[in-house]
């Protein structure tokens, strides 16, 4: 019915209809969806959950004399980076710690600082202690560098997410008699409170459930600035049970996503910490589904009443690997504050921000519509649910020892 | 009848005195202590609930003040950094008090700070760290 070429030309033209993930939802129950397939152009999704496999590299730059980084070692504001790479590249990771954090010595641990929050502070444009040992080569005879740098004397700076913007995720609670600290958060004894954490009917692989649009070169709104749909995410699981409207019961797709970190807003990324689990970092993604035709308008449509999720225990399920769910709730549910299980009432908690994730979705929807952003054809697809591309659990051996 | 919950900060030379004692017997105003501590600079901090016919309650916090107790209303004392907060709602179940609730419209938190008990259960739970204690 609609082509992206044929909807990028209405966006150079300011001629584009886009509307929310959110407004979708009305405007196709009021007009139907053969109307609204034929009106609306784009849909914009959003996300604004804590996600631990994000990240980004930087190129810091070489010193005189050079170092090699490489195999050395290097703290960013005492959070060591991984240096497996050429001279003066580094990856720091979300969830890093400094080496004399107490992590979990005094239980619960604080994890105040960690990599996300350096990165929080390198998009906000704040000096950082960048400290570095070598063993030293004939080529790169530095052993050791002690300097501040800041985000903009930085080569390279990119944001690299291996996984971001779950399909789906559990309903976390403990059935336990002892509160415990997870990364959903704090769940009180006895079904004392249900977290979840996902936007719902904001949420973008929610939204195109088959990854009929979604790809890899997508481009997308990350963390403030432009990225891209690098590939499908670490742990994607898309054969798992779907409900009738092709939505899957259970966390399944996932992205990786890659953007240049010196265009993003610490608005958008948010240095947290986990009480007794550890430091993580907030994520803004926003993704524009265009409106191909009836069936991706259908599907974007879907609201929180027709998403469901399970209900899982973090105190002997979870971390046991032990399946089974308690039964499941859609997101409607979980968004009035309660739901029921095993016939109490109990609490529910977001750890994802909705009202953020629908100013994201306005936030992308105004790029679009002010001819700033335009779509992107996918150079290859999401492996999809017929694909037979499963999530594996690890199968441990026995590792035999060599005679001496 | 008055009821108000206030925060009192006991200087060193009082930690050991019966004062709150005191506004039961003297000034026959009814108390419920939501917290109380002795910091390691041995000043002593109690959150309590006073409740009490309006001049009895007069009466008793001048009784506080000319001991040197230094007084200030618990609205003050958890503090919500605006720029920090993502209104994510983790909170939410964890508050005992419905001081913090989701708006249904905007799914904004907010944050209510009479119905505050300064329990803190908030402070350390929160991802951004977005709740502060300021005494």
């Amino acid at each position: 019915m609609k082509t992206i070429k044929e909807i990028n030309d209405k966006i150079k033209k300011g001629e584009v209809v886009v509307v929310t993930a959110e407004e979708v939802i009305d405007l196709v129950q009021k007009k139907g969806v053969k109307k609204v397939a034929q009106e609306v152009d784009v849909v914009t999704c959003g996300t604004f959950g804590p996600m631990c496999s994000s990240g980004a590299y930087f190129n810091v730059g070489h010193s005189k004399p050079r170092i090699k980084i490489g195999g050395g070692t290097c703290k960013l504001n005492d959070v060591p980076c991984y240096t497996g790479f050429a001279a003066v590249d580094i990856y720091l990771g979300a969830t890093a710690l400094p080496d004399d954090d107490p992590r979990n010595k005094v239980y619960p641990g604080e994890f105040k600082y960690g990599g996300a929050h350096v990165i929080q502070e390198l998009v906000s444009g704040k000096d950082i202690r960048l400290e570095a040992t070598a063993y030293g080569t004939d080529c790169y005879p530095r052993r050791k560098l002690d300097t501040l740098i800041n985000i903009k004397d930085m080569n390279e700076a990119v944001l690299f997410n291996i996984r971001n913007s779950y399909q789906n995720y559990n309903v976390a609670v403990n059935l336990s008699d002892k509160p415990i600290y997870t990364y959903m958060g704090m769940l009180k004894p006895n079904l004392g409170n249900a977290n979840y954490c996902s936007a719902g009917q904001l949420s973008p692989l929610l939204k195109d459930p088959h990854y009929r649009t979604i790809g890899i070169g997508t481009k997308i709104f990350l963390g403030g600035g432009i990225g891209y749909v690098a590939w499908h995410g670490t742990q994607h699981n898309p054969s798992l049970p779907r409900k009738e409207n092709g939505i899957p019961q259970a966390p399944a797709g996932t992205v990786a996503v890659i953007g240049d970190l010196k265009q993003m807003n610490k608005d958008w990324l948010v240095g947290t910490s986990m009480l007794g689990y550890g430091a993580t970092l907030i994520v803004g993604i926003g993704l524009p589904i265009p409106v191909l035709d009836e069936d991706v308008l259908r599907r974007a449509a879907v609201g929180d009443k027709d998403i469901y999720a399970q209900v899982v225990d973090y105190s002997v399920n979870y971390p046991n690997c032990v399946p089974g769910s308690l039964g499941e709730v859609n997101y409607a549910e979980l968004k009035s504050g309660k739901i029921i299980i095993r016939e109490r009432e109990v609490l529910t908690g977001n750890l994802s921000s909705y009202s953020k994730a629908r100013e994201i979705c306005e936030e992308l929807k105004s790029w679009i519509k002010k001819g700033d952003f335009t779509l992107s054809e996918p150079v290859a697809p999401l492996p999809k649910a017929d694909s037979g591309y499963s999530f594996k659990m690890l199968k441990e051996r026995p590792v035999l020892k060599k005679e001496e | 009848m008055v009821s108000k919950r206030i925060v009192l900060h006991f200087p060193h030379r009082l930690v050991n005195q019966p004062i709150v004692f005191k506004l039961v017997k003297e000034y026959d105003l009814q108390f419920n202590i939501l917290k109380a501590f002795v910091t390691p600079e041995e000043e002593g901090l109690m959150v309590l609930e006073l409740s009490g016919k309006r001049d009895n309650f007069d009466k008793g916090v001048e009784y506080l003040k000319s001991c040197g107790v230094k007084m200030q209303p618990l609205s003050q004392d958890v503090v919500r950094n605006e720029e920090k907060c993502t209104n994510c709602g983790v909170c939410v179940p964890i508050c005992p008090t419905e001081a913090l609730v989701v708006d249904k419209e905007t799914r904004k938190v907010k944050f209510d700070n009479k119905k505050c008990i300064a329990c803190e259960l908030c402070v350390k739970i929160c991802p951004p760290r977005a709740m502060e204690v300021h005494f």
